[in-house]
């Protein structure tokens, strides 16, 4: 079963989903995971929040992926977001020049999170947006959001996704404009104010 | 009250009975979990409870989830996919190597793109600071693995058999041995997250995880197959464990490649 016979598409069947669980710690997050953006770059924002389950309660063991195009709408195409060091196998983290356009960040003991990163610029007809993907203890499928900027609102009124919304559910998915240039962004996981998660298809 | 694994094996049969019935009633094949299956106590406070809006890849190719972040060469090190070789000493445990090709759902590789793993060690205890079962430690086992898939998607690994582990949700609740892996496609919409298992575990039947993929089928792909082709004379035992990445992608992309 778990040899795939490519030459019979009907046996070309999707790998199911599992929790990331309670014990990535380890193995996923890396250092400078959340620092996203080029050094000193001056289209730098930050974005921030919190993961919070059905009771409001915080996950301090969720981990958010970002991915998100470059300040023109280009998707970034550079690898380097890990960088090791040969020598001592140890990470070396980016290294502050090249825009990978992809963080990873865990939730600290008060289910807080924080990336800094390249303010995305827009694609097709789309406001623009980072891509977000949630994992979880609990968790069984991890989920996608997204988070759109505030600043321009003839653009998050004609976008595709967020026209279709009402009011309510729209505003989950708008981070709310803090000081200059750092964004406050909440997901909900269940309950009032549930985050809108989206399903590619 | 304490919760017991015959009250978790009831739950279970009870999601079997409720999908089969969904199956009989014209219901589709459930490929992937429900997030909501309560017999894994977690997933009740942590599922959305409004249906996800679905996204029609095909009107908008220019959406960012159709494409993928991009990892090379620096992003891993030399003995990242040998979890044997990461010490300075060898690991305690039987050792396994374990291979298998990252696909997409057209039956195409995934080519350079990165795979992550980690697991518990031989004696069904993870390197990490929370971790609570007090199985011993391995000075010389990490548990953490990296690789980039060839040109043909194919990965590699060797690393120890890892042991099954309690993990407290209900008394004497066991997860079978498994490897946790991390996957990307050509396209973040086929990002995967899952866990591979070993064939024939006495512990599938009560395991909420593995068993919160109700179809048969689907359960089965999670279970790798014991490869003698792959197993290294005098040194590992082999399995072998594809991967097929769900999620649409831009198949415009790969073209020409
Ligand atoms: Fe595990």
């Amino acid at each position: 079963m778990t040899k795939i016979d490519t030459g019979r598409p009907e046996s070309v069947l999707p790998t199911p989903s599992h929790t990331v669980g309670p014990f990535y710690g380890h193995a996923l997050p890396f250092r400078g995971g959340e620092d996203i953006a080029p050094l000193g770059h001056p289209d730098t924002v930050t974005v921030h929040g919190y993961v919070l389950d059905g009771e409001g309660g915080p996950l301090p063991d969720a981990l958010i992926e970002l991915w998100g195009p470059d300040p023109d709408g280009n998707v970034p195409t550079a690898d380097g977001s890990m960088r090791r060091d040969p020598a001592s196998g140890g990470f070396l983290g980016r290294n502050g020049v090249e825009f990978t356009g992809w963080g990873r960040i865990q939730t600290d003991a008060n289910g807080h999170w924080y990336a800094r990163t390249l303010r995305p610029g827009a694609r097709g007809r789309s406001a623009p947006y980072l891509s977000v993907c949630v994992f979880a203890r609990g968790l069984l499928v991890h989920l996608y959001t997204r988070i759109y900027l505030p600043d321009d609102a003839e653009a998050l009124a004609a976008d595709p996704l967020l026209s279709r919304l009402e009011d309510g559910r729209r505003d989950t998915l708008v981070a709310v404009a803090e000081d200059s240039g750092t964004y406050r962004f909440d997901i909900r996981l269940q309950g009032e104010g549930e985050t809108v998660f989206l399903e590619f298809q | 009250m304490t919760l017991t694994q015959h009250d978790i094996d009831r739950e279970i049969a009870a999601e079997r009975a409720a999908y089969e019935k969904r199956l009989a009633d014209g219901g589709p094949v459930e490929h992937q979990p429900r997030r909501d299956y309560a017999p894994y106590r977690s997933s009740v406070l942590r599922h959305p409870k409004q249906p996800p809006v679905a996204i029609d890849v095909s009107q908008d190719p220019e959406l960012v989830e159709l494409s993928s972040p991009a990892f090379g060469e620096r992003d891993i090190t030399e003995t990242d996919n040998d979890l044997t070789r990461q010490h300075d000493g060898e690991p305690i445990g039987e050792r396994i190597t374990v291979s298998g090709r990252l696909l997409d759902r057209d039956g195409r590789p995934v080519r350079g793109q990165l795979v992550e793993i980690w697991q518990a060690n031989s004696a069904g205890r993870y390197a990490h600071q929370r971790e609570q079962h007090d199985a011993p430690l391995d000075p010389n086992f990490t548990g953490v693995g990296r690789t980039l898939t060839d040109g043909e998607g194919r990965y590699h690994f060797t690393t120890v058999q890892p042991g099954p582990y309690p993990w407290r949700q209900h008394v004497n609740a066991w997860r079978p041995a498994h490897i946790h892996f991390s996957l990307f496609g050509t396209a973040f919409t086929q990002r995967l997250v899952t866990q591979m298992y070993f064939p024939s575990d006495p512990l599938f039947p009560h395991d909420p995880i593995i068993q919160s993929v109700t179809d048969d089928a689907a359960r089965q792909r999670l279970v790798a197959t014991y490869d003698h082709s792959l197993s290294v004379p005098e040194f590992s035992m082999g399995y072998h464990w594809d991967i097929v990445l769900d999620g649409p992608h831009a198949t415009w992309i790969e073209e020409g490649r």
